[in-house]
């Protein structure tokens, strides 16, 4: 593991002033949170920051599931929102992307900013014995074009990086047009979750939307009855703790619930370089009229 | 326990060094502690106060230190196991305020101050965890690398209710892998050890 130094800021401004970047691996210096990620990314040499700015403590980790919408703190873990019980009921899309995540144990330390600031499970760009990932190393090539790829992206790729994008809840967040509370030196913006994360293009480096020293504050999401006929469906090699080919939401209508396949394939498939959404059962999902789902129970979990 | 164990990581030091041990190298990460590999930088050090299994314990510690590394090698509580260092195996379970992770993806400065509870301050004196018991009554290990991880994860599980039939059990303990394929029988256990609390109010 490369030294670096360990900056342990009083407050959120303190921690913005000292100009990490989250997510691009010429940053010199970064951001900690809960760390499950970053741990490994350390460990193996693919990071090699020369100072972490930890923001243990700092994050706001409130859940508010309000009549407008529900507000997650950035701070708040995985198994804190996954067991909220407003948001099971309201936003099982939430909960259940959350609980085909990872496992137990990560999913109470890693928090919902950094699951959304997650890299790339990508095999070539967590394995520095590869030379070429354009994404650790621009400009060196992309080692998974013409390797094992499997498990990469058939959507949103580009000549210069095939990396598939890694967070299920960013799946479920982009279907239900979340926002981000994005925070920098004296100013708070607003991003669509659905914007946040960058198509590789000629430069798979740079991955979020995020300035220097900007971090997640809070996602939110609006309340709509259709979110609770959502269930999130994660097809994967083992039954728990697997990454995923393929992850879906099923925003079942009956205008595509006749053509089940179909949905799957034009619905939300983050086989992706970003996570996406669209199709009839994205727009089926934006529409509070819509008719309770005439097929229920999909595939939870598998 | 702790003295045999000390002397054993010391003989394999000595094997590894000598080249009588090279093909067992890739074991021993703990004998090659991580700043070692890399030239010391500035400002590295840190100081850290971590409450483990009731006492506090100061201590001043390489930036990159692990919990799990701090736990082995600096109070050399080596119940906790290093099985892949990355987050995948679940041997290094620990719990931090009571609820389970994984000491090897977790920085021991950033746990400075909350409470770790490992292996060894899961008995009372001489009595063992009911869960500890029953994996000793369902023969619930082979080699047992993997077994400190699994109990405390085990205990965990059936706090947090999540082990009410043998299906979720191993839902929710699938952040722990056991090589030799003890499965059936650590399912067993912890469903025995979560009839035990629910008849007793004993976790």
């Amino acid at each position: 593991m490369h030294p670096f130094t360990l900056e342990r800021p009083r407050d959120l401004s303190a921690a913005i002033a000292l100009g990490a970047r989250t997510g691009r691996n010429d940053a010199a210096t970064e951001y900690i949170a809960g760390g499950t990620d970053m741990l490994q990314l350390l460990q193996e040499n693919v990071r090699r920051p020369d100072r972490l700015v930890a923001l243990a403590g700092l994050l706001d980790r409130d859940i508010d599931a309000g009549s407008e919408r529900l507000r997650i703190g950035a701070g708040s873990t995985m198994a804190e929102v996954a067991a909220h019980p407003q948001v099971a009921k309201d936003y099982p899309l939430i909960a259940e992307a959350l609980l085909n995540s990872a496992s137990p144990q990560v999913r109470n330390q890693a928090t919902i900013g950094g699951n959304l600031l997650q890299r790339t499970r990508c095999p070539y760009f967590r394995d520095v014995g590869y030379a070429q990932c354009n994404k650790r190393a621009p400009g060196s090539g992309c080692a998974a074009i013409g390797g094992e790829n499997r498990w990469h992206a058939v959507l949103g790729t580009s000549n210069a990086c095939i990396a598939a994008h890694a967070s299920d809840l960013a799946v479920a967040l982009v279907a239900l047009d979340a926002t981000l509370e994005v925070r920098g030196t004296g100013r708070q913006r607003t991003v669509a979750v659905a914007d946040f994360h960058r198509l590789p293009g000629s430069t798979p480096h740079i991955e979020t939307v995020l300035d220097v020293g900007e971090v997640i504050a809070a996602v939110e999401i609006p309340r709509r009855a259709t979110a609770r006929q959502c269930a999130y469906v994660k097809v994967r090699d083992r039954a728990s703790f697997a990454h995923h080919p393929i992850g879906v939401y099923d925003g079942l209508s009956p205008a595509v619930a006749g053509a089940a396949v179909g949905c799957y394939l034009t619905a939300c498939p983050d086989y992706a370089g970003e996570p996406r959404a669209g199709g009839a059962a994205h727009d089926a999902l934006r529409n509070d009229a819509a008719q309770p789902p005439a097929a229920a129970g999909v595939g939870h979990g598998h | 326990m702790v003295d045999f164990d000390a002397k054993r990581r010391e003989l394999l030091k000595v094997t590894a060094a000598t080249g009588g041990a090279l093909a067992a190298a890739p074991l021993l990460t703990e004998s090659t502690p991580a700043a070692a590999a890399e030239p010391a930088g500035a400002n590295e050090a840190v100081d850290v106060v971590l409450r483990v299994n009731g006492s506090e314990q100061r201590l001043t510690l390489d930036t990159r230190t692990t919990l799990l590394d701090a736990l082995r090698e600096h109070l050399h509580l080596t119940g906790t196991k290093k099985g892949c260092g990355l987050g995948q195996c679940g041997a290094c379970t620990v719990l931090i305020d009571g609820k389970r992770m994984k000491s090897c993806l977790s920085l021991a400065a950033l746990v400075d101050g909350r409470e770790v509870t490992t292996i060894e301050g899961l008995a009372q004196g001489a009595e063992l965890h009911p869960l500890q018991a029953a994996f000793i009554e369902r023969d619930a290990f082979q080699c047992g690398y993997c077994t400190s991880g699994q109990i405390m994860a085990g205990v965990a599980c059936i706090r947090e209710g999540h082990a009410g039939s043998p299906a979720e059990i191993r839902e929710w303990m699938s952040g722990n892998i056991c090589r030799c394929g003890a499965y059936d029988h650590i399912v067993a256990a912890i469903g025995d050890a979560a009839r035990v609390a629910s008849s007793t109010g004993k976790t």
